[in-house]
């Protein structure tokens, strides 16, 4: 019966060979994605930064020029427009208003009955306004979430492997991260609490990912007893790859419909996890795996390298 | 692991039937429903307002306002305890939270100190008796201090906000709005929810209305214009409806108190077709209305809304029925406004929107439309995916995958937890996630075929392997999504529940069910090699 096998079985693919490379290449994209982060720096959404955000569906196709004309007059200080899914749909954006938290509430309603007047017939299908104070708060909780996410995944992978292990992944994750932060800073998706959930949701596939490549680096630690470090992370690598490139492909294949058809408020969402699962995928093993083979060169097993060159057999038969 | 008892294979079976039906009445009509009892019919996904539609408002409790309203009668307790214990003072003022007093007599202290004591009464009171003073009273020197305490305070925000929420409640119901969920959300906040809501401005105009309605004298000797008052008197601005004078000078004194309003209603007046809103007092309030009346016959009594004069009519002959009526240039729409603001009390403190998000009812239909797809298209590539990789195993897993997402969609009914759209996009990702498990497994059985192990010891070696490695990848998903589920708001939330919900139940599809289709396989048709 034919089946559809996407990696070869039996590859023996020296990955560590290119572990220097991998880290060289993830800490510069990661140190770019920290200049990207302060300049030109994220596209906060509403929930982040405050303001206004209306979704408006015109009778015909909007008029841009005559919409922007309209409502820079009512003084309101800069109003992005921006097409939304179709010609007739239009997403208005204003910064928040000066003024406390009704400020924005105020400037909201002014914003839909200058819609009401100025296109008759104009449908308004979203408003959402959030003040200066809630949108503190959002964000204090978001980077809170994350914070404890990662905490709790040191400690999750401390409790279940040898320290090296909890560290390789949080460090790996801390660069996964980086570099979800500089893909919403060079894509100018909007970074909101939608964002934060991307972000968690990647850091746990990326985790989820590094637990079964490491579960089997452990696995073959204690059932081949002598062969060196590096042949063996490369063996767990390859044994796992099939398994790796499957379930991303599958986790890929649960996404991209999102990104799709997910409609305006899913896709960039789905992008986003699109980009996730791929980095964190390949920083299975381009980054955790050589981190491991640093760390954990002498101290994850006993005997010394000459020992152990000497035969890479299995030392028992389960 | 490849052994299933009897009553085990029955309980697998029970369980998916009992997901089945109980995930039924999400996709009945009106009327099915209504012929079915209520316990089932109600085990359906609550759907948030971001796909039903709707307006969701976060309104904040005006704490400062409550504090210095407290502390303003204060004053005037402390200036009448004072005055009965015959203690002379030079100065009274009133602070952020405290009252402080300047004795003429400093001896006279321990007096003043008696005497203002008594202003304070208990709180904290529980069950048991207890309660601390809500007020402390220090001396230094010549000057007394009467400091609300921090116990008092507590006690008067939590005060405040449940009346708040109690007040808000009565509002929107007698707004029609269906279904509304109203909340507390931390010390000073209220979540408002209101379902089919389009347009909430007449709603948050309702409720950003304190609506503390008194009726008060006319300081006729004074001139408004002057810009100032005399003592006891205030220069009120009046609505807009006001025909006659753009501004009163008001007495300080409360006559009568629009909390002791029974009833009110709108109206027109048969005379001038004018509308208006009549309204009732209790028993106290008439009598005290029908005795001002009778005082002060001849004389302009106003009608005070929050600060602003409402009108300010002459008093022609002594009203004893309890009953008035308020003209004041009303439409049809703020006739029924006010009348409904009298009748559901006033706010102990304004309210502030500080959040709205509000989703219209066919992008909620639009959004539902595009989840939908999403998932379906989704399910389908996951399946073809798996039966090309893995043939009759990859068969197996994907009609687990469908129980998994039977069974989700089961326990989010039975929990009434709400769907958002960001809860489809935790469906569609846990279908990803949920595979997993059976990669594993199936990539674990072929290897262990080829070392050359018997179809039943690659089975089980598989199973067991692999189990240890689905636990761990699983846990750390769902500390994640418990994470998020704490600190997040609103919609996001339904991502952490319905993520968290796919991953557990797919630690019994794809392991259990998908381990007993593939041993009641085996045992069937005793194949030769392992279809992996």
């Amino acid at each position: 019966m034919f089946h559809l096998r996407l990696v070869p079985d039996n590859t023996k693919i020296p990955f560590m060979n290119g572990r220097i490379a991998g880290l060289v290449v993830s800490a510069i994209l990661s140190i770019a994605s920290i200049v990207l982060f302060f300049h030109p720096g994220l596209n906060y959404g509403i929930d982040f930064r405050g303001g206004i955000v209306i979704e408006a569906r015109t009778p015909q196709a909007a008029d841009f020029a005559s919409l922007r004309h309209t409502l820079s007059g009512l003084g309101m200080g800069q109003v992005a427009l921006q097409e939304f899914g179709s010609p007739q749909d239009v997403l208005i954006r204003l910064e928040r208003q000066p003024g406390d938290d009704a400020a924005q509430q105020a400037a909201a309603d002014k914003v839909r009955n200058t819609l009401a007047q100025s296109i008759p017939g104009t449908q308004v299908r979203r408003v959402e306004a959030v003040g200066a104070s809630v949108s503190g708060e959002l964000f204090a909780n978001g980077m809170l979430a994350l914070g404890l996410a990662m905490l709790a995944m040191l400690v999750y992978i401390w409790f279940r492997f040898e320290w090296q292990f909890g560290f390789g992944a949080v460090v790996t994750l801390i660069l996964d991260i980086t570099k979800i932060v500089g893909f919403y800073a060079i894509t100018d998706i909007q970074f909101n609490l939608t964002a934060v959930a991307a972000i968690l949701t990647v850091m746990g596939y990326s985790v989820n990912d590094k637990v079964v490549v490491y579960d089997r680096m452990r696995e073959n630690l204690r059932i081949y007893k002598k062969m060196p470090l590096r042949d063996l992370i490369d063996m767990s690598i390859n044994e796992t790859l099939n398994r790796t490139v499957g379930t991303s492909v599958c986790t890929l294949l649960s996404i991209i419909p999102l990104a799709l058809f997910g409609g305006e408020a899913l896709q960039d969402f789905g992008i986003v996890l699109i980009f996730g699962v791929i980095l964190a995928t390949s920083s299975s093993v381009f980054i955790a795996a050589p981190i491991l083979l640093f760390l954990g060169e002498n101290r994850l097993r006993r005997g010394s390298p000459d020992a152990a060159s000497a035969g890479n057999t299995p030392a028992t038969t389960p | 692991m490849l052994y299933f008892s009897r009553w085990k294979i029955y309980l697998i079976l029970a369980t998916c039937i009992a997901g089945f039906i109980l995930m039924l009445p999400n996709f009945m009509g009106r009327d099915t429903l209504a012929a079915l009892p209520s316990w089932y019919a109600n085990t359906r996904v609550s759907l948030g307002l971001d796909l039903r539609g709707g307006s969701h408002l976060l309104l904040e409790v005006d704490m400062a306002t409550v504090i210095r309203d407290r502390v303003e009668g204060l004053v005037d307790g402390a200036r009448q305890q004072l005055r009965t214990a015959n203690v002379g003072y030079t100065a009274l003022n009133a602070g952020e939270r405290a009252v402080t007093v300047q004795l003429r007599d400093p001896a006279q202290a321990e007096e003043a100190v008696k005497a203002l004591r008594q202003l304070s009464s208990p709180v904290g009171r529980t069950a048991l008796g207890g309660g601390q003073p809500d007020l402390d009273v220090t001396v230094n020197g010549g000057t007394v201090t009467v400091a609300l305490s921090e116990v008092a305070l507590r006690d008067r925000a939590t005060q405040a906000i449940e009346q708040s929420i109690e007040i808000v409640r009565r509002r929107i119901d007698e707004t029609g709005v269906n279904e509304p969920t109203i909340a507390r959300q931390g010390n000073d906040r209220i979540l408002v929810q209101l379902p089919g809501v389009e347009d909430p401005d007449r709603i948050k105009r309702l409720l950003g209305t304190t609506a503390k309605m008194t009726f008060r004298l006319v300081d006729v000797n004074a001139d408004p214009s002057s810009g100032r008052a005399p003592p006891g008197s205030e220069i009120l601005p009046s609505t807009e409806g006001d025909r006659y004078q753009s501004k009163y000078v008001i007495r300080k004194k409360v006559e009568v108190d629009g909390a002791t309003l029974q009833n009110a209603s709108a109206g027109t007046n048969p005379q001038t077709g004018e509308w208006v809103v009549n309204f009732e007092f209790n028993t106290a309030g008439a009598n005290r209305f029908a005795e001002v009346t009778k005082q002060n016959v001849g004389r302009p009594f106003a009608i005070v809304l929050d600060n602003k004069v409402i009108s300010a009519p002459v008093i022609r002959e002594p009203i004893t029925g309890g009953r008035g009526q308020i003209s004041g240039n009303f439409t049809a729409a703020n006739a029924n406004d006010l009348a409904v603001l009298l009748r559901a009390g006033a706010l102990p403190a304004p309210l502030k929107v500080i959040e709205e998000r509000t989703v219209g009812p066919d992008l909620g239909a639009d959004s539902i439309r595009a989840g939908l797809t999403a998932v379906v298209v989704g399910f389908v590539m996951v399946c073809v995916y798996m039966i090309a990789s893995y043939g009759l195993f990859g068969a197996f897993a994907c009609s687990a995958l469908f129980v998994n997402l039977v069974l989700t969609l089961a326990a989010l009914s039975l929990l009434h937890a709400t769907l958002t759209l960001p809860g489809i996009a935790g469906v569609l990702l846990s279908l990803g996630l949920a595979v997993d498990a059976n990669i594993l497994i199936n990539e674990r059985i072929r290897e262990e075929t080829k070392k050359g192990r018997g179809v039943f010891a690659s089975m089980e070696a598989g199973f067991s392997r692999a189990y240890s490695t689905i636990v761990d990848s699983n846990l750390t998903t769902a500390i994640k999504m418990a994470l998020l589920f704490v600190f997040g708001t609103g919609t996001i939330k339904g991502f952490a529940v319905t993520i968290t919900f796919g991953i557990l139940i797919s630690m019994f599809t794809a392991t259990v069910l998908v381990r007993l289709m593939m041993v009641t396989w085996l045992r069937r048709t005793r194949p030769a090699v392992l279809p992996v």
